[in-house]
């Protein structure tokens, strides 16, 4: 008896500083999404000087005539490049992905030679920067004439050699090779062993590093500023970039610049928001992945 | 050498090894992608950086000649110096914020700690450009809070934009920023540990704090060694926050604030492409070196631990 009630008292204590320890954490981390929110609903004049504040609203909730205007801006340049970032980051994605898949898998279950080697090779390339390579891969493609089109963002967005060592060690723990010889004394062929046998069990791990690469891509701004030109084929990212450039160049002009820019910026953080809370079961324990080695 | 294990383990294999061109297939078509844009880029920007282009000369061998330039180069090595300092003072902040919000995490099953768990990692999502546009809103005298609040108080605000305030504001965005996600990494890590031991630590007599501490962290130290590399790659090629600071900056981040941004105005605003080529591959140089330092420091640590 005494232990049943000590237990929940010994407990209480320290749940509430925990639980204004959290509160404080949430407030922080959504405080920039909810000032973000609450400028969008503002027009020009509101967001200077607005009646309740940066942190409320203002009289007038102007939320969709800002959108309009963002939606006629410029022959609706910015959802030209909110399809160019899906786009980008679709292909882009998927392609690192697959490519992944197939190299984890081959590193984890095919003993060949040179193999230690090639995955050793592998994890040094791992510490490299990336973003050191973009004006190198800038240079390359200009020399291929490939720089100012989709491919000069796409094909580099291929190469994740972190998401290879993820689908390796993931492959090596979760597809038994008793499993994958059955098959092959069936008369399987490799591929078919591959897609029936393989895949479905690494698809934990597939769906974290599809996610993984699509953020990567969706988020990258470094390639597309430096290979892209063309204000028509620009993703997100460098877009409103631009626009944050050109409003704090021309103080006054800018005026409702700002506010494109701050609906722009609430409309282009929603597919990736609304993506991560609904795949919330794979995600959470896939991120651990790297860390199992 | 041959390795021991794989000679063992042959006979069952003997499918394979007759055809060991099969692994290579599965392998070939990331090669060909990390030979075009991994090695090929590096390999380029090597040669790059052995040639030098003066208006009257044109472009002629110099050999290390723009090595020894970046290695005595003022802009080059304070961007450096600034991203060292940068990673010393931001990742120890980082990881104490991420680990306690995973250990608080772990050790509560409430509706509000799945809240916070979701709140906490929704900037992950965000690209670094939108965060860093709100936090410069945030900070902006004009836009922001700030103002409002110190005069209530009857003060001016803090110009957080300015070369004084400047790095602890980059600072606060790129802890928003990641944080969340290596809270989920260590959290996740938390989860995989096998309950039984808390009993048995209970049963001992140990303290929640006692059993967060001693059991709880050095269980996951893997985890925090891909972090800290993780965050220590990441805060040396820092490009994207100052970047899109810099148009509000008024002049605090400068041209050469880290190797990136130096590299990058080399190239597209001065055009001098081989000397953006040997920054960018120095600064290549200076990370791999620094992560195979710390892993190697990391390593040895442990060894002599365990």
């Amino acid at each position: 008896m005494t232990t049943i009630t000590r237990v929940p008292a010994a407990k209480n204590k320290p749940n509430i500083t925990a639980h204004v320890f959290l509160v404080a954490l949430i407030i922080y981390f959504l405080l920039p999404l909810w000032w973000l929110f609450v400028a969008s609903t503002k027009d020009p004049q509101g967001l200077f000087t607005g009646t309740g504040g940066a942190l409320w609203f203002d009289k007038n909730f102007n939320l969709l005539a800002n959108i309009q205007e963002l939606i006629t801006y410029k022959g609706g340049i910015y959802f030209r490049w909110l399809g160019n970032s899906a786009l980008y980051s679709l292909l882009g994605g998927v392609g690192a992905t697959v490519l992944a898949v197939l190299a984890g898998y081959g590193f984890a279950k095919f003993p060949f030679k040179g193999r230690d080697f090639s995955f050793a090779v592998l994890l040094g390339s791992v510490m490299v920067p990336l973003t050191a390579l973009v004006i190198p891969t800038f240079m390359l493609m200009s020399q291929l004439h490939l720089t100012n089109t989709i491919w000069a963002v796409i094909l580099p967005s291929l190469l994740s050699p972190f998401g290879v060592y993820l689908m390796r060690v993931y492959a090596a723990d979760a597809v038994p090779d008793e499993l994958l010889d059955a098959a092959r004394v069936d008369g399987s062929g490799e591929l078919r062993t591959f897609f029936t046998v393989a895949l479905p069990l690494m698809r934990p791990a597939v769906v974290t590093v599809l996610l993984l690469s699509v953020v990567g891509t969706w988020n990258n701004y470094f390639l597309p500023l430096a290979v892209l030109s063309d204000q028509n084929l620009y993703p997100v990212t460098v877009g409103l970039g631009g626009w944050q450039a050109l409003a704090a160049s021309n103080n006054g002009g800018g005026t409702s610049l700002y506010t494109l820019i701050v609906v722009g910026s609430l409309i282009s953080i929603i597919p990736l928001v609304i993506a991560f809370l609904s795949l919330q079961k794979y995600w959470q324990g896939g991120l651990s992945l790297g860390a199992l080695k | 050498m041959t390795n021991p294990a794989a000679v063992l383990r042959a006979p069952s294999r003997r499918r394979n090894l007759r055809r060991p061109w099969i692994g290579w297939l599965f392998i070939a078509p990331f090669g060909v992608i990390f030979l075009v844009f991994l090695v090929a880029p590096l390999v380029y920007a090597f040669y790059l950086s052995l040639f030098s282009k003066g208006l009257a000369t044109g472009t002629t061998f110099s050999g290390a000649g723009n090595y020894v330039k970046a290695f005595t180069d003022p802009e080059f090595l304070s961007g450096i110096w600034f991203v060292i300092r940068f990673a010393v003072i931001l990742i120890p902040i980082q990881m104490a914020v991420s680990l306690a919000a995973a250990l608080v995490l772990d050790a509560l099953t409430t509706r509000l700690s799945r809240f916070a768990r979701l709140a906490i990692f929704v900037p992950y999502a965000i690209p670094a450009v939108v965060g860093t546009l709100m936090w410069g809103f945030l900070y902006s005298p004009t836009f922001g809070p700030l103002t409002g609040l110190f005069k209530v108080v009857n003060q001016s605000a803090p110009e957080i934009l300015s070369s004084g305030n400047i790095f602890g504001g980059l600072l606060n965005i790129v802890v928003w920023q990641w944080a969340g996600y290596y809270m989920i990494i260590i959290y996740a890590a938390l989860r995989g540990i096998d309950p039984s031991l808390y009993e048995a630590a209970r049963i001992d007599g140990a303290t929640p704090r006692q059993i967060a501490l001693r059991i709880k962290v050095p269980m996951i130290s893997s985890a925090m060694v891909l972090i800290l590399v993780f965050a220590l790659i990441g805060t040396l090629q820092f490009f994207t926050e100052p970047q899109v600071l810099r148009p509000i900056s008024n002049g605090s981040i400068t041209s050469s604030f880290t190797p990136n941004i130096y590299a990058f105005d080399l190239a597209f605003r001065f055009s001098q492409f081989n000397y953006a080529s040997t920054i960018s591959f120095s600064l290549g140089i200076v990370v791999f070196i620094a992560v195979y330092i710390f892993l190697f420091a990391s390593r040895k640590r442990r060894g002599g631990l365990s």
